[in-house]
């Protein structure tokens, strides 16, 4: 199934903020796409741009499936998500005082996502036993890394086709960083994803990134075409490796 | 025990409760039990609405006086009119209540928690000073209502509200329990918990805010609406009365409010101890007896009679667990 997300000088802000000026990025089929950044540089509000949690103040964000063209900006959250986009919220935002399996089922609340639930359970369970084990726990009592794993669960219980994962690795040890990360990986190459990842830790991210973004101020300072691209860029190299540009 | 099972029990325990009201109407001789216990119903009808959007949603309404009163003066503004039959009116009231539920909702449901409180209570100040200056129902200084005959098989118009609202009981309770199992209040559930997630879940918040406050707002000016008939008489600071949002309050957080049975139990407890006050000490003495109690439980069960009653509620209901 052809997907691709086209961002076009996308402006957007609270208020007299402006967290994002002129964003321009791709994702298409198949591919996991990196937003790096540090804090504070917009990569939240652009995933909350997509999901129509933060309206744009102006900028096109449009999603192409099989040549069909959506224009998200005019959606609300419902049809977005019914259009296989899902997020991971930063900070996981489960559903504390409900169940694992509760929050899994939360997940596939609306009406295109009914019909697969016991698919996307067993897909769910299969890439991250410990879900199963802890089936009846209520969320908010699970460990950091576990509450990641749920939080990446429950946006697979919609079938997404965009999986959009802001900052999956906020919290958690570097081992645990390392095994989402990992595990994001598994699940791409699984279910055949598109996937666009917003995160500040570049090591982590370009081991299963296919191309990234640097975004710096609300503007995309880099538009790296491979992972090489990347890491051979100065300002790549003056933020995160620590080399002197 | 299935779901199946569950709804069989339900809707027997239903048949017996409304059979038992018939039947007190029938046999019993004296009043006075059925002017306290009208008291009691309309509080568990209040606190079961209330919960639906108070409880389930986690939306604290302050407003329910304002829901109350307008059922109250629906009623007797339409009996005005036209004289029209007490089902009517609740009708009526139940209809009007879900339009300001709508109205409110659209208002003030983007802000949350104590904003969203505050201006409830500013909607019912704002609905009881236009209740006030309304000259066609009596204004500030309120109406005397001429109750007309009573309808078989009652013997008194007192027993005839009774009934009535035990049927409203049972409607309260049907619907409540009937959203708690249903998406709408795993939906509901779901955002009280985390709203933004809940929204990046593709739950339609907004939507089943609205929803929730205007099945609760029209459920309470429903409750409200056999009141006029009642007193035979309304006028607009007894109708807008703050200590019924309150009362409403206190009962529902005082029997819990992650069931439906939490409210009611509250309603049964703390409105036979309102009851059985007014007849024995004073009527007064009535809000420093629900002061107390709310203190009592606030302390002892965070999570209302249910959380005692039910361990796996006491981890779920409102509050951080």
């Amino acid at each position: 199934m052809a997907l691709s997300l086209a961002i076009d000088g996308l402006h957007a802000g609270y208020g007299a903020v402006k967290a994002l000026r002129g964003i321009a990025i791709g994702v298409e089929s198949g591919e996991t796409v990196a937003l790096l950044g540090t804090n504070g540089n917009g990569k939240s509000t652009l995933m909350k741009c997509i999901m129509g949690l933060v309206r744009p103040d102006s900028g096109s964000i449009t999603l192409t499936i099989d040549g069909a063209a959506h224009d998200l900006t005019r959606l609300t959250t419902e049809q977005i998500v019914d259009l296989g986009v899902a997020l991971v919220p930063e900070g996981r935002r489960l559903f504390p005082k409900l169940t694992v399996k509760e929050n899994l089922m939360l997940g596939a609340f609306r009406k295109t996502a009914r019909g697969a639930i016991d698919r996307n359970l067993a897909l769910a369970f299969e890439t991250f036993p410990v879900l199963k084990e802890r089936e009846h726990q209520l969320a908010g009592t699970m460990s950091g890394g576990q509450q990641q794993m749920l939080a990446i669960a429950r946006a697979l219980m919609s079938s997404p086709r965009l999986l959009l994962i802001d900052e999956p690795s906020v919290g958690l040890s570097p081992l645990l960083v390392s095994q989402t990360i990992a595990k994001i990986g598994e699940l791409k190459a699984r279910v055949g994803l598109t996937v666009l990842m917003a995160e500040q830790n570049f090591n982590q991210a370009i081991r299963i990134a296919d191309r990234g973004y640097i975004i710096v101020h609300g503007e995309i300072a880099v538009a790296a075409r491979s992972v090489d691209d990347l890491k051979a860029n100065d300002i790549v190299k003056r933020l995160y490796l620590g080399g002197v540009a | 025990m299935t779901a199946r099972h569950n709804s069989i029990v339900f809707w027997a325990g239903i048949a017996v409760f409304l059979v038992a009201v018939m039947a007190m109407t029938q046999l019993v001789r004296n009043e006075y039990p059925f002017f306290a216990g009208y008291v009691i119903l309309q509080f568990i009808v209040l606190s079961v609405a209330w919960s639906i959007l108070g409880g389930y949603a986690g939306y604290v309404n302050f407003g329910t006086n304002a829901f109350f009163g307008v059922g109250v003066y629906t009623a007797v503004a339409l009996f005005k009119v036209s004289g029209a039959p007490l089902v009517v009116q609740i009708a009526a009231a139940a209809v009007v209540g879900m339009l300001l539920g709508l109205a409110v909702g659209l208002l003030t449901l983007r802000m949350r928690g104590i904003f969203f409180s505050i201006a409830t209570i500013a909607l019912a100040i704002i609905i009881e000073t236009t209740v006030m200056n309304w000259r066609f129902v009596g204004g500030a200084a309120g109406i005397q209502l001429q109750r007309p005959p009573v309808t078989e098989p009652f013997d008194s118009y007192v027993k005839m509200l009774f009934f009535v609202q035990g049927v409203l009981v049972v409607i309260a309770v049907a619907i409540a329990r009937y959203i708690q199992n249903s998406r709408i209040g795993r939906g509901l559930q779901a955002l009280r918990d985390d709203e933004l997630a809940a929204e990046c879940t593709g739950v339609p918040t907004l939507k089943l805010k609205l929803v929730a406050c205007m099945i609760s707002g029209g459920l309470i000016a429903a409750g409200g609406a056999p009141a006029a008939m009642y007193l035979q008489y309304a006028d607009p600071s007894s109708a807008f009365n703050l200590s019924y949002s309150v009362s409403v309050l206190a009962m529902a957080l005082i029997g819990g409010t992650a069931h439906w049975i939490g409210p009611v139990l509250g309603a049964i407890l703390l409105g036979t101890t309102q009851q059985l006050l007014a007849v024995t000490i004073s009527s007064e003495v009535n809000v420093l007896v629900l002061g107390i109690m709310l203190v009592v439980f606030v302390v002892v069960a965070p999570k209302g009679i249910i959380g005692l009653l039910r361990p796996r509620y006491r981890l779920r209901a409102g509050g951080k667990a």
